[in-house]
């Protein structure tokens, strides 16, 4: 027997605390959790070639990801769109994380580059399908995390505005993944093209009514004011470099020319900061949390209702069949079946019934009419018998009382005969 | 997988880098821990224990707050299951606790039953779950978790051993839940009855083979207390929510006439052992293990019990899709299957009611042939005496006429006589 609350949520009552409990320790628990079970992030960055990913990626994680002896796509000759994935395993501050970076090599690279976002969508797809069938599993282990968490989109530094094949790929892919639009080289352009070249690409972002990835409001006012200002500087503009200069006796990172040093890490020369800051240090969980909760849910929903609708386009039906899980569906299903096969049954018993009983009837009928007249027929041959019966006793009775007649008759001749034979004899004396 | 004209070349040898900098990772714990607190926590504690043994008071001591109270009756007919939740709070942490009451347990006189509704209890959360994670649209992430993270089992202080009762319902439930037992009323015992006692009892358990919740001793940050702590099973624990003055404080503690027992005093009871086992330090490992141990068991048991399985007959792993799809088509086969016996059903019925009517059919023809026979020969035999009688009548007319004319004749006889 189970006492259930009116709701679960009508019934929560609040509670104050008159002394510590120790459940705040929770956090760290959580956090010591963590640390031991170390953390998973897959990025990926598309960009025609040139464009200096493989560069931006060394400077954003510190480390030659690319270097002499595992040499970038780049460097690599391909005919058409590939889809590399390198997994690196990187410490700090005691936290371990496994880091993916996928490249695509000859995007946007080819004469007719029609449909080149498909190996990437497909890439994208793989991988949910793959954590799809991991989490589906009767016997399931600890699933590893290969979905694509982010992925940067490099924009050529044109100055003009976004060209047909970004606003393509973006399209397509924005909501199957997190996509952060960068603008590549961001050292071509002077500050005040880069602000034209950022409104322009925002304005035709938001005519094509893509879908980038969005920060998070924080509750915090502090928190959202820096998302405020970040949000502002969208798409970030990107300087990437591997070399290490020296600056006012400083080492940078940065692009030596004629003219002076693009400095990587210098909030004025570029947004690379911020977008370090953003995609480690602050929406890195953020990045896993939307991929988990709301792009892989998506596909997911997607895969499901193929599977069970089976094509099914009756759309009052589909929206019923979306809040259950396929199995519960097929219940559903055969507890329907079963109801539809009750009323078959019924039907066809009662059409069954039915005919059985107008047969039984007809029978009945045509028994009744041949015994009808059989009947009559039976009558009327007692009626001829009696009225044979009647007429041999009117022709009895004719006859008995003509041939008594008859007899009185001729007793009276003989009587008379014999008076005149008498008479005779006394002889007519007169 | 991918489309044909695509490669993937996959590294997957994982390659140790060395950073050149800060890069800023080693925050994703905090960010982590950020959203967590952001969510809020939720927890499910279970208690297990006869009326009046002190569940309630220790719930309201362990949690430092009034719960609801009504003192349960020992007259119930069986065991009811009083699940009830609450909104804490402490510093910025927020939890949404559950405590799930066993009203009524060890009551009845025939306690065959009692285990049931608990076990049917825990099985319903775990269901609960268990669909809302097969469901197509889902949304787990703000889904209120029911499943039940601890039983605290509340052991009568006898000094002697378990109850049989207590056995056989922790055997039944140590596969489904995080068991801790607990030595309820302990300030009944002695130091040494104590001892004595807590060895019986985990010796009894060993040997009936109950798996307790151990604290884990993995993590090198709590290893030592906890395997401390675990040498100090089953926890000898005192509830009070009253305050008496001890020295110059207010401690929690019972007053007898004799001294007083403080709830919060090392040497008087395992209060204090019991709170940092299960809410400092092993909270999370408790809600860790519901999940990925004693979930998964019951999740698996559940879909093998539906007919799935991860291998087809070639032991080629299914994808999702694929078992869905065959389970598909194997229900709306057997479907297919009902219908079609149905009706085969009903065609059989069919024919043989047809052949029925059809041979009453055929007597009803036969009778009625047979009479028309028997009719037809009485006609006959009617004709027959009529056409005698026709003929009688004739030779009597015939003779009457002929009478007639010689009676007709005669009397000229005698006219002619009498002329004479």
């Amino acid at each position: 027997m189970i006492e259930r609350p009116e709701s679960a949520v009508a019934s929560i009552a609040q509670r104050n605390l008159e002394g510590y409990v120790g459940f705040a320790n929770l956090p760290n628990q959580v956090y010591r959790k963590s640390v031991k079970r170390g953390f998973e992030f897959t990025l990926m960055v598309v960009g025609e070639s040139g464009l200096g990913k493989s560069t931006l990626i060394n400077s954003l994680f510190l480390t030659d990801l690319y270097s002499k002896d595992y040499p970038g796509p780049s460097l690599r000759i391909k005919k058409t769109v590939q889809v590399e994935q390198s997994k690196v395993l990187v410490k700090e501050g005691g936290v371990q994380l496994t880091l993916t970076i996928v490249d695509t090599p000859g995007f946007g690279d080819a004469v007719d580059n029609s449909n080149c976002w498909q190996p990437v969508i497909n890439y994208i797809d793989s991988k949910c399908e793959d954590f799809l069938n991991a989490e589906s599993r009767v016997n399931r282990r600890l699933m590893p995390d290969n979905r694509v968490h982010c992925c940067l989109y490099f924009i050529t530094p044109s100055g003009h505005g976004l060209k047909p094949l970004d606003i393509e790929f973006m399209k397509r892919l924005h909501d199957k993944v997190n996509v952060i639009p960068l603008i590549a080289k961001a050292d071509t352009l002077t500050p005040e093209e880069c602000q034209l070249f950022k409104k322009q690409i925002m304005k035709e972002i938001q005519e094509h009514k893509i879908k980038i990835y969005e920060f998070p409001d924080t509750a915090d006012d502090e928190d959202s004011k820096l998302i405020r200002k970040i949000k502002e500087q969208m798409p970030l503009a990107v300087v990437g470099s591997n070399v290490v200069i020296e600056v006012n006796g400083k080492k940078v990172r940065g692009r030596q020319y004629p003219w002076g040093v693009a400095e990587v890490e210098n909030g004025e020369h570029c947004d690379f900061t911020v977008l370090r800051n953003m995609l480690i240090r602050t929406h890195m969980q953020d990045l896993k949390d939307v991929t988990n909760n709301v792009h892989y849910e998506n596909y997911r929903s997607k895969k499901l209702a193929a599977v069970t609708c089976n094509g099914g386009v009756d759309t009052s039906k589909t929206k019923n069949q979306m809040t259950r899980s396929p199995l519960a569906q097929m219940e559903e299903e055969r507890r329907e079946h079963v109801m539809k096969m009750k009323k078959m049954e019924t039907e066809m018993e009662q059409v069954f019934e039915m005919k059985v009983k107008e047969k039984k009837q007809k029978l009945k009928d045509s028994e009744a009419e041949l015994e009808r007249r059989h009947e009559q027929m039976k009558k009327n041959l007692e009626a001829q018998y009696k009225e044979l019966e009647e007429k041999r006793r009117h022709h009895e009775e004719e006859k008995s009382n003509w041939e008594a007649q008859q007899r009185i008759l001729e007793q009276q001749k003989l009587d008379a005969s014999k008076t005149m034979e008498k008479n005779k004899k006394k002889g007519k004396i007169f | 997988m991918a489309a044909t004209d695509v490669d993937i070349f996959s590294n997957e040898e994982k390659r140790n880098l060395s950073l050149g900098g800060h890069v800023g990772f080693d925050s994703l714990p905090d960010q982590l821990v950020s959203k967590s607190v952001t969510q809020g926590f939720c927890f499910n504690i279970l208690c297990v224990g006869e009326t009046g043994i002190g569940k309630s008071t220790l719930m309201n001591t362990l949690f430092n707050t009034m719960f609801e109270n009504e003192e349960a009756s020992h007259y119930q007919n069986g065991v009811c299951m009083r699940p009830r939740t609450y909104d804490l709070q402490e510093s910025n942490v927020h939890l949404k606790l559950t405590i799930v009451d066993t009203v009524g347990f060890g009551d009845q006189i025939n306690k065959e039953e009692s285990y049931k509704p608990i076990v049917d209890y825990i099985d319903t959360q775990f269901e609960n779950y268990l669909q809302e994670e097969l469901k197509i649209k889902r949304s787990l992430f703000n889904y209120h978790d029911g499943r039940i993270h601890i039983c605290l089992y509340f052991i009568s202080p006898t000094g002697h051993s378990l109850k049989s009762l207590d056995l056989v319902t922790m055997k039944k439930l140590d596969s489904k839940v995080n068991i801790i037992p607990i030595i309820a009323k302990a300030d009944t015992i002695s130091k040494s009855e104590l001892h004595k006692f807590k060895i019986k009892i985990m010796s009894e358990l060993v040997s009936n083979g109950v798996q307790i919740y151990q604290f884990p001793t993995d993590d090198d940050a709590v290893t030592e207390i906890n395997s401390s702590m675990n040498a100090h099973l089953p926890f000898a624990v005192v509830g009070s929510i009253e305050e008496v003055k001890v020295g110059n404080k207010m401690v929690r503690a019972r007053q007898y006439p004799w001294g007083v027992v403080q709830v919060e005093n090392e040497s008087h009871c395992d209060f204090v052992k019991l709170r940092e086992m299960l809410i400092r330090v092993n909270m999370e490992d408790l809600r860790e293990q519901t999940h990925t141990r004693h979930y998964e068991l019951y999740r698996r048991c559940k879909l093998e019990e539906m007919g799935f399985t991860d291998t087809d007959p070639d032991c080629q792993p299914f994808s999702l899709q694929e078992t869905y799809e065959a389970k598909r088509k194997e229900f709306m086969g057997d479907l297919q299957k009902k219908e079609e016996e149905m009706r085969q059903m009903f065609v059989n019925k069919v024919k043989e009611t047809e052949a029925e009517l059809k041979e009453k059919e055929r007597e009803l023809h036969n009778k009625f042939e047979q009479l028309k026979h028997m009719h037809q020969e009485e006609k006959r035999k009617v004709e027959e005496k009529r056409r005698d009688l026709e003929e009688e009548m004739n030779a009597f007319n015939r003779r009457k006429v002929a009478a007639e004319t010689l009676a007709l004749a005669q009397p000229l006889k005698k006219d002619k006589d009498k002329k004479n």
